[in-house]
């Protein structure tokens, strides 16, 4: 599971948001596009990506994008 | 394991009930223009019928049932069971199935009694009342299944309020050769929080604390008498469990999911169940939806699904469906089971 990897995947669940503002310290909850359907987006994504279950409070816990990424590979 | 194979009962007929009372997400008021866009685009839901106060879930499926009855031409005299399943009760006790018996005209010989479970209800409902007609001696038997959610959620919690809508649903069934219903019923009480309403019972009763509201977060408060959604978690189960309890129903019993006509998800929440269809492979047209009109309208999800979406179809053809229900419980269950030209009641509005 490479870093890069997964904040591109991260980025690509934005419609809005340009791509190149991503990055493993941006922190997302911060972003004007970024809302709990939004949350929805990821855990969908990290599911089938990564094959791993995020709960609510995983999210609630993670501030950037590292965070989020550090608590999946944990997770695996 | 409780996969269930039950066989000699069919489903005669299938009727639901709304309130006339329709509600849009672009009306409500905690939603700025764009948020109710994008949450009618995410969740799928664009208007909900709301009971008002005077209308309970047992008057939703009391008209679902007697225009059914109606329509079947059954002599009430005849069915010696109801099962009702619902979370929105008339009353603490009695439970609300024996008032439904009286009130429907159904003899004394009625055995009667209440489910309490939400969005696994109505499949959980049916491998009761399956279970009790398998036996032969009771011959008919009415599932009624129906919730008024909107009640227990708060008008300012915009994560629950727009998404729930309150229908009522009626399922005839009869002891008769030849029909198979197979199950496959899962619980998991660790989630218990996750869908929730703390107080009004006896582990927390009413108190005058019950009544405070509690700033959750921006757009999202509610007091302790009203629904706990945590969305993220409920989302993580959806799109694990269901799929998985369908695949597990189709490897034991050997089903060949291709051969399925139709899949009737519990109308939970258009991305969820879009996730849970992608991840089985199916085809868009197998998956009928009625969340758009209706929202999620807890344990008459599936039947009002049929009912709405599905009549032409039902009422014309020989058809297998597989129906999934997952939710406060945590508790999920999926069935197979074939209709053959049932009978399928006009929407009833009250």
């Amino acid at each position: 599971m490479e870093l890069q990897e997964f904040i591109t995947n991260f980025a690509s669940q934005f419609e809005e948001t340009d791509p190149s503002v991503f990055t493993k310290d941006t922190i997302f909850k911060n972003l004007d596009e970024w809302s709990s359907l939004q949350a929805l987006s990821i855990i969908a994504m990290v599911d089938e990506e990564y094959g791993v279950a995020l709960k609510g409070d995983d999210i609630r816990s993670a501030n950037t994008i590292g965070d989020l990424f550090d608590i999946i590979k944990n997770k695996k | 394991m409780a996969f269930l194979l039950i066989r000699n009962v069919k489903i005669a007929g299938i009727s639901a009930c709304v309130p006339k009372r329709e509600e849009f997400c672009s009306d409500f008021p905690l939603f700025l223009k764009e948020e109710s866009l994008n949450f009618s685009k995410t969740t799928g839901v664009i208007s909900r019928r709301i009971a008002s106060p005077g209308i309970c879930s047992s008057d939703l499926c009391y008209h679902a049932a007697d225009k059914l009855l109606f329509d079947l031409q059954w002599n009430r005299e005849e069915i010696d069971c109801l099962v009702f399943v619902t979370q929105t009760p008339d009353y603490h006790l009695p439970a609300t199935s024996p008032l439904l018996q009286k009130r429907l005209g159904l003899s004394e010989n009625c055995l009667a009694l209440d489910i309490s479970l939400g969005c696994s209800g109505f499949v959980y409902g049916l491998g009761v009342i399956t279970s009790l007609l398998s036996h032969g001696n009771i011959k008919k038997g009415l599932l009624l299944s129906g919730d008024t959610i909107s009640k227990t959620c708060s008008k300012n919690d915009k994560t629950s309020y727009p998404l729930f809508g309150d229908a009522g649903s009626a399922t005839a069934l009869e002891f008769q050769g030849g029909g198979d219903f197979l199950f496959n019923l899962k619980t998991d009480g660790s989630g218990s929080n996750v869908i929730k309403i703390e107080n009004g019972g006896f582990r927390n009763p009413t108190n005058y604390d019950s009544f405070k509201e509690i700033k959750i977060d921006e757009g999202i408060s509610r007091n302790k008498q009203q629904l706990i959604l945590e969305g993220m978690d409920v989302f993580t189960f959806g799109i694990s469990k269901a799929p998985a309890s369908i695949k597990e129903l189709s490897e034991h019993f050997e089903l060949n999911l291709e051969s399925v006509d139709y899949f009737i998800f519990h109308q939970a929440n258009k991305f969820m169940n879009e996730k849970i269809r992608k991840k089985l492979n199916l085809p868009v047209e197998k998956v009928p939806y009625s969340i758009e009109r209706f929202g999620n309208t807890s344990c008459a999800t599936i039947p009002l699904t049929m009912v709405t979406e599905m009549r032409d179809k039902l009422e014309n053809n020989r058809l297998s469906h597989i129906a999934c229900g997952f939710g406060v419980g945590l508790s999920w269950g999926s069935v197979y089971f074939e209709t053959d030209k049932i009978v399928v009641s006009d929407l009833v509005e009250i």
